[in-house]
């Protein structure tokens, strides 16, 4: 069995007197492709921000490749190798396609303040670097064509990919996606998945991905979290979860 | 050769061409003592505009307490070389640090805030650093400090300048320029890609005090007697002007914006009460038809005939 990325414990968020998420278990693998599903207001979300840490979780632990990534603030966590894209896209909307991508670099730069004042030492050197594997990224997505262009005014599919390839410049070693394949149409979410697969091996990701469309989920994770009112009501393989009576429960409703 | 160097090279000629040629005006007569004078303020309104721009325009927090910073660089600078003898350069450096310093001090708790907060609380800041000065008997109070040797002339002022536009502008185009320029185009997105915002927006609004603090050095040397009067938070919102007028975001921009209000100002010395009203309709108009700005985020270095002499590839 593959060694293990993350693995969180018995987290629990509590907001006033509203729980968002109770003692949420979860695993994941290195190399895996996992989803997380549920209705609207389950909590997914949530799991994303305490993830990343824009949420502190209330009670838990959560372990990312051996160490505690609790308490530590979002920049660091990213640092560590958690990239992750929005729900609602979170581009950098006035600047350049390209200079969305070379701003996630930031994390890899190591030239100093001085060096970037008089232009000096690893500046050239590293400022190269940044320009030629921001176009290799741009150009995996078909945006390199776009690269001058102003983020806001890119098409929505488009505005997607931009903000998956800015979340992998920043080499994760997890990726987290929320909803990638929101407002897409059904060839653009196809395009969508080959690219998810392809990524994922082309540049050894681990993948955990929120979303709504069955037919991406189904697709290609090979395992899924099914959450509820912030509980996991089920989680396995694709075909388990099809026909785990509380998941068509939870989706369809009625006493199934 | 790389073409970053060679632009800046080119960049840097340009600016001596410029340098030599007003010098030349000045001492031919050409350009009389008040134009001088007012020419002498442009370079260092440009300081102040261009320091400015990076708080405001690039890193996206609203401060206005520019002058603020200018003062405490004024009167560390005016008490070093009028009290310790301390050579020109050394006490315009020294103000740069403590206005810097204070800035920093000041960023910790006041950059938690956002919008309108943070222009409350640095307007305020601005204000009790007055305050504070005018209190202080030993730089002369309210009166003002007298007898300050006159050292500033419009080399010092030009070629500072120049090293503030040059500073500015690599640190702007630099990993660390694109994390601040992050945080104001979406600070969530910002801190999501490893850019640690509270450390950029301290950085950001340090440096930018430091040369408010090394412009406001030049500032008092360039007068016999300064007093906490120059520094007033409607001296905040004209360099506000300034950075709005040119182009939030723009060091283009800043330049022009300075250029553009101390001309103005100097052009109606005669009429000063027409000053501000004119002021609130250039921006009452530039909000109808122009809200970015003169510039908005465009440098000069990417226009045009400019574009064709720096070539393409990472301009300014």
């Amino acid at each position: 069995m593959a060694a293990e990325l993350m693995r969180v414990e018995d987290v629990s968020e509590v907001f006033g007197g509203l729980k968002a998420v109770s003692d949420f278990n979860f695993y994941i693998n290195k190399g895996e492709l996992v989803g997380l599903i549920g209705p609207n207001g389950a909590g997914k979300t949530t799991v994303f921000n305490l993830f990343t840490g824009v949420y502190q979780p209330t009670t838990g632990t959560i372990t990312f490749n051996g160490k505690s990534i609790v308490g530590l603030k979002p920049y660091q966590i990213t640092q560590r190798g958690i990239a992750r894209t929005f729900q609602n896209i979170r581009l950098f909307s006035e600047l350049s396609v390209l200079d969305n991508v070379k701003i996630a670099y930031h994390c890899h730069v190591k030239y100093g303040l001085l060096e970037t004042v008089l232009r000096m030492g690893r500046y050239f050197q590293e400022e190269k670097e940044i320009e030629e594997e921001s176009m290799k990224l741009l150009s995996v997505f078909k945006l390199d064509d776009k690269a001058d262009e102003m983020a806001k005014n890119l098409p929505y599919g488009a505005q997607r990919r931009l903000e998956i390839a800015r979340a992998l410049a920043a080499k994760p070693k997890l990726l987290l996606l929320d909803e990638p394949a929101a407002g897409m149409n059904p060839q653009e979410t196809k395009e969508l998945m080959d690219m998810i697969r392809w990524i994922r091996k082309e540049f050894g990701l681990t993948v955990l991905l929120i979303e709504h469309d069955m037919n991406l989920v189904m697709g290609i994770c090979e395992r899924i979290y099914v959450l509820e009112y912030g509980m996991v009501i089920a989680s396995g393989h694709p075909e388990e979860i099809k026909k785990n009576p509380e998941v068509i429960r939870a989706y369809l409703g009625g006493g199934a | 050769m790389n073409l970053l160097r060679r632009n800046d090279l080119i960049m840097l000629a340009f600016g001596i061409v410029v340098f030599a040629v007003l010098q030349g005006l000045m001492e031919e007569g050409i350009i009389g003592s008040f134009w001088k004078l007012n020419l002498m303020l442009i370079g260092i309104n440009i300081i102040m505009s261009v320091s400015l721009n990076l708080i405001n325009g690039y890193t996206g927090q609203f401060s206005l307490g520019h002058a603020g910073f200018m003062a405490v660089g004024a009167y560390v600078g005016v008490v070093l070389t009028t009290n310790f003898h301390v050579p020109f350069l050394g006490a315009l450096l020294a103000g740069g640090a403590a206005a810097g310093f204070l800035g920093f001090l000041i960023g910790l708790p006041t950059l938690r805030l956002r919008g309108d907060y943070l222009a409350i609380a640095t307007l305020g800041l601005g204000e009790i650093i007055r305050i504070v000065i005018m209190n202080i008997e030993y730089v002369g109070g309210a009166a003002g400090f007298r007898n300050i040797p006159h050292y500033t002339n419009f080399a010092w002022v030009f070629f500072i300048m120049l090293f503030t536009l040059f500073f500015i502008k690599n640190f702007v185009n630099s990993s660390h320029g694109r994390a601040c320029i992050a945080i104001r185009e979406n600070e969530i997105a910002a801190e999501a890609m490893g850019v640690n915002t509270t450390k950029y927006k301290i950085m950001a609004f340090t440096i930018g005090a430091a040369f408010a603090g090394i412009a406001g050095g030049l500032f008092a040397h360039n007068y016999y007697i300064i007093s906490p009067a120059s520094f007033t938070f409607m001296q905040s919102f004209i360099f506000l002007i300034m950075v709005v007028l040119g182009g939030l975001g723009s060091i283009t921009g800043g330049i022009a914006g300075a250029f553009f209000v101390t001309f103005i100002s100097a052009a109606l010395a005669n009429w000063p009460e027409y000053r501000m009203i004119i002021f609130a309709l250039l921006l009452i108009l530039l909000m109808f038809y122009r809200p970015q700005g003169l510039f908005g985020y465009v440098e000069i270095t990417n226009m045009g005939i400019f574009r064709k002499i720096l070539k393409r590839g990472g301009t300014a």
